[in-house]
């Protein structure tokens, strides 16, 4: 087993939660957030992966060649798709947070406290 | 009919009626429009309620294979929608709650679009596919779509910039949750290839729990909890509830937070129960549990915005749920039922009637709403029978599902947890008789300003800018008086306690799950139900004993100026540490953020150490 997906996997998860507890702009926050995500599409690919494996397509390839995880793959398009959504719907927040509070830095938004 | 139909119905029919709505929506009529997804809330309400009599009949669970990829000799490559009376239950819970929050809607916004009512339709399919889907990444998908559309919903009122920022607190928090949840299925594939959980279960089970099995434990349960409320996983909550519309509040509070401790149940039982021993887990959930159910009750009393009251009333009962189910045993799972059964439409009713009382009034603090409740009596009524729901006074169902919960604490030798059911339901149910004392009857002086609060909460947050004049419509008080109807009805209905038990006892039986699924032979005899007590002499005394304990502290907080000065010097001793827990809600996502990591760690930690 290759360890170093693993460790990229974790590297991008860490980095991109840092990111969200430190960041001082909510586009930031938010572009932190899908650096956490792609954590995740490297580890679904990564599960996936058959050495010498080639793409699941069997269309012109003779059936019984070695293919990666066709599985996955849907798994790592849903997990894109979702991420798409989540990021555009937050970054549309952020923009509604600045035209209404003029601000985007989450040290000045403490309304919500308490 | 056949039984399998109606899983994929309840799904599809609503998710097609707000894609109808949608593109019509600008040549409808705004009350055709209500009346449309009223009625298809109300059908999946009633395809619900045929389902859960299709599970009650024996083997006990509905199966539907998508596109018929039904498995062969025990393998299964195809995706299921597996329902019990479990999760039939949590659907009806869903359905009738959406149902009620439509029919307040139609004379709570004056001005409402089309997409409420399609986004109120897309989040009960999602609540609907989260609880009837027998495959553990259509799960996360569920989850997501119901993320999604909840924090759409949150910010609703998008000119308005907390509630903008409320959702993107809530969207922010779910979201690394979610793709905990997320690396925890990837590492579950990794380990079985596969996904359904009755696969996943069979292969699991036997196996030593490994670091990688309770890896994927921990974060998949993460982002259960982060939905669930779980302190310290519940920040984004008061803020999404203090800002969402309420009929969107009734539903969080409702139903979606426990679909989090649905969740945990779910995927432990199917598929984790036959590597990671009961042993490893029930003590890191009950302690997770009870800190949820006793900071979520002092932040509730400490709360003077009605609706931030009302959420961290949630996140208190959450704990209590999150205890009943980490007992693991079956008459746990049962109480636990029984009391989400009751609290549901208690919560969705509470919030309802706050809503009454801020598009009458104009105002979410109690301070500010001192005394001028005087001209609303059925509100009122409503409001405070409420409260003596919430603190669990028998009959109510919330009564009997705590009394059953206690019962099994007491059976798993927690004894003490008694204490603590008593004191989360006390304290919130405080609150709640406190506001109603306050803004209702004018009780006590108008609240001083907060000495432990510093945020500009308490003056903001009116959500409504023109006071309409004349009585409360009667489509507001309707659904809330219905639905404490409901927990009352359902606390007085014979034989509950006796089916919930045989309920809990399947819902725990991971083989005969497997083997239905799977379409295997399934293993003779059927698990013999568990008894459940119902009301005890006990019970109900305890059910009292909350009840009066919450008069009593409402009445201190009331009254406080008129008590001893030295009463009040103890109480003074007590602020700083209220402070700091004021303090930790800052309003801040990067601190959210920060305290899910502890939660994750926390929570890892425990568990490998029990294991060793």
């Amino acid at each position: 087993m290759n360890l170093l997906p693993y460790l990229v996997t974790g590297w991008l998860f860490l980095a991109g939660l840092y990111g969200v507890v430190s960041s001082t702009n909510l586009i930031h926050t938010v572009v932190s957030l899908s650096v956490v995500q792609s954590a995740t599409y490297v580890l679904l690919l990564t599960v996936g992966f058959r050495t010498g494996g080639t793409a699941p397509v069997f269309a012109d390839i003779p059936l019984g060649t070695a293919v990666v995880d066709p599985l996955v793959q849907a798994l790592a398009s849903t997990d894109v798709v979702v991420g798409a959504t989540v990021s555009a719907l937050l970054l549309s927040l952020a923009i509604q947070v600045h035209k209404r509070s003029g601000t985007l830095n989450p040290d000045e938004l403490r309304s919500l406290s308490g | 009919m056949s039984a399998a139909l109606l899983t994929p119905l309840m799904i599809t029919l609503p998710i097609g009626m707000a894609a109808l709505m949608v593109a019509l929506g600008g040549r409808l009529p705004r009350r055709v429009l209500d009346v449309l997804a009223t009625a298809t809330a109300a059908t999946v309400a009633a395809l619900a309620v045929v389902l859960l009599v299709a599970t009650a009949t024996a083997p006990g669970r509905v199966i539907a294979w998508a596109g018929g990829w039904t498995p062969r000799q025990g393998m299964s490559i195809g995706i299921a929608l597996v329902s019990d009376p479990i999760s039939a239950g949590l659907a009806i819970i869903a359905a009738v709650l959406a149902t009620a929050a439509l029919v307040y809607s139609w004379r709570y916004f004056d001005a409402v679009d089309v997409y409420f009512h399609a986004l109120m339709l897309v989040f009960l399919a999602a609540m609907c596919g989260f609880v009837l889907t027998g495959d553990l990444f259509d799960m996360f998908v569920w989850f997501e779509l119901m993320s999604a559309v909840a924090y759409a919903l949150t910010g609703y009122k998008i000119e308005e910039a907390q509630s903008v920022q409320g959702a993107l607190n809530f969207g922010v928090t779910n979201s690394i949750g979610a793709f905990c949840t997320l690396i925890g299925i990837t590492l579950l594939y990794d380990r079985t290839g596969a996904l359904n959980f009755a696969a996943l279960g069979a292969n699991l089970a036997g196996q030593r729990p490994d670091a990688l099995v309770v890896a994927s434990f921990v974060l998949l349960v993460t982002g259960f909890l982060t939905k669930a409320a779980v302190v310290p996983f519940h920040f984004w909550t008061a803020d999404a509830e203090a800002v969402a519309p309420i009929p969107v509040c009734a539903l969080f509070s409702g139903i979606m937070v426990e679909l989090g401790i649905y969740a945990v149940a779910r995927t432990y039982w199917t598929v984790y129960s036959g590597t990671l021993p009961p042993s490893a887990i029930r003590g890191p959930l009950l302690a997770f549990g009870v800190l949820s159910a006793v900071v979520g009750g002092v932040m509730c009393l400490a709360q003077r915005h009605i609706k931030r009251l009302l959420a961290f009333s949630t996140v208190s009962h959450i704990g209590l749920f999150l205890v009943g189910v980490a007992l693991l045993s079956p008459a746990g799972l049962a109480g636990t039922a029984v009391y989400i059964l009751g609290q549901a439409g208690v919560e969705a009713a509470l919030f309802l009637l706050v809503g009454v009382i801020l598009l009458r009034l104009g105002a979410v603090s109690e301070r500010d709403l001192h005394g001028r409740g005087g001209g609303m009596p059925i509100t009122a009524t409503l409001t405070i029978i409420g409260g003596v729901a919430l603190a669990g006074l028998p009959p109510f169902a919330t009564g009997l599902g705590k009394a059953i919960t206690e019962d099994a604490g007491v059976t798993e030798g927690f004894g003490w947890l008694v204490a603590v059911f008593v004191g989360a339901s006390a304290l919130t149910a405080a609150a709640v008789l406190r506001m109603a004392a306050r803004v209702f009857f004018g009780l006590g002086s108008p609240a001083a300003k907060d000495p432990t609060s510093r945020g500009a909460d308490e003056d903001e947050g009116e959500e409504v800018e023109e006071v309409p004049t004349g009585g409360v419509p009667r489509t507001m008080l309707i659904p809330p008086a219905v639905l404490l109807a409901t927990a009352l009805g359902l606390g007085l209905l014979p034989g509950l306690g006796g089916a919930i038990g045989q309920i809990a006892s399947d819902f725990f039986d991971r083989a005969a799950y497997a083997s239905q699924v799977l379409g295997l032979p399934t293993p003779e005899p059927r698990t013999a139900a568990v008894h459940v007590s119902g009301f005890t002499a006990a019970s109900v005394g305890y059910g009292l004993l909350s009840t009066g304990l919450a008069v009593l502290i409402a009445a201190l907080t009331i009254l406080r100026s008129r008590l001893p000065r030295w009463t009040l010097a103890v109480a003074r001793a007590a602020l700083p540490l209220l402070r700091g827990l004021r303090a930790l809600h800052s309003g801040h996502v990067g601190d959210y953020a920060m305290w899910l990591v502890v939660g994750v760690v926390a929570l890892g930690g425990a568990v490998s150490l029990i294991l060793g």
